[in-house]
């Protein structure tokens, strides 16, 4: 599987996100810039976390205006497959390429920690790996990962089978709607969640839950 | 010509920011305090003259970048 992760100025995590992708995949990922017009021919772009233009107006507000996003969301709509992480979430809500948008986090504090959540869907590209209702605990660090949208967006959302994260009971960290963690687009190539799976790929970092996600890329997009 | 954009987010849409402020006014003794929220106040220079152009264009601005419209709702104000 080639994959690319694209950085803007202020990601964070494109090194966590480039790590875990060569562990994974055994192939360096392309690092691409946010003023490149042009994201190399891949299978898999992941966009990742981070304060990307300092989060500027809005999170994720100024990148999904960068060059760069330009070409990620012409390369996703003919089906090349676009995992947004954290800071890449809010991007993909601010492109309009997932619905609904990431606020601030009903606690009001900046949230680091494991959270468990359970897979809710396995037939797409990014949790065919996992058992369906399995739960898995990724770390967290957002201020603003409550995830909010229009309840007939969430009815939809559940109702299509694009819902495929959700927190535990009990585990909501932001106070998301219906405890959302992650989401696909329609066609189920875009997906975009708040907690860090690249960051759970090797246990000397504390565990592997995440690892299953991008086993679930290789099988699908090799 | 001047234009100062209003961007609050829309009613239900959950503001802890402006709770917490709610809080501390409570905090410092000010009483009677119902509902508080915040928002975002946007001064923009334009070379526009005519006024229908400039809060059209100013529109399109919200639209697409000012605000998120899914949460925030935005008010134009224009001054010559």
């Amino acid at each position: 599987m080639r994959s690319a992760v694209v950085v803007f100025p202020a990601s964070n995590c494109d090194r966590d996100a480039a790590v875990a992708l060569e562990q994974m995949t055994g192939i360096k990922p392309h690092i691409v810039w946010h003023a490149d017009s042009e994201v190399p021919n891949v299978d898999l772009i992941v966009l990742p976390g981070g304060f990307a233009y300092g989060d500027y107006l809005r999170c994720g507000a100024m990148a999904s205006q960068s060059r760069v996003m330009r070409d990620v969301k012409a390369k996703a709509e003919k089906g090349v497959a676009v995992l947004g992480i954290c800071n890449g979430f809010q991007v993909l809500t601010e492109t309009r390429m997932l619905p609904g948008a990431l606020i601030r986090n009903a606690g009001l504090k900046f949230v680091c920690r494991p959270v468990a959540m359970t897979v809710e869907e396995t037939q797409n590209a990014f949790t065919r790996k996992y058992n369906h209702g399995q739960r898995v605990v990724f770390p967290v660090a957002h201020g603003e990962g409550n995830y909010f949208a229009e309840d007939e967006t969430l009815d939809r959302l559940e109702g299509e089978g694009r819902v495929v994260f959700r927190y535990a009971p009990g585990d909501n960290p932001n106070g998301s709607a219906r405890d959302i963690a992650g989401i696909l687009n329609e066609k189920r190539n875009v997906l975009g969640l708040m907690p860090h799976p690249e960051r759970v790929c090797d246990p000397l970092l504390g565990g592997t839950d995440g690892r299953a996600l991008f086993e679930s890329l290789i099988e699908a997009l090799s | 010509m001047k234009a100062r954009v209003f961007v609050t987010l829309k009613n239900g849409v959950l503001d802890p920011q402006g709770k917490a402020i709610g809080h501390a006014l409570n905090g410092l003794g000010f009483q009677g305090i119902g509902e508080v929220r915040q928002g975002k106040v946007i001064d923009l220079e334009l070379s526009e003259r005519d006024e229908a152009k400039a809060h059209a264009s100013l529109k399109d601005m919200c639209e697409k970048l000012l605000a998120n419209t899914i949460i925030e709702k935005y008010e134009i104000e224009l001054k010559a």
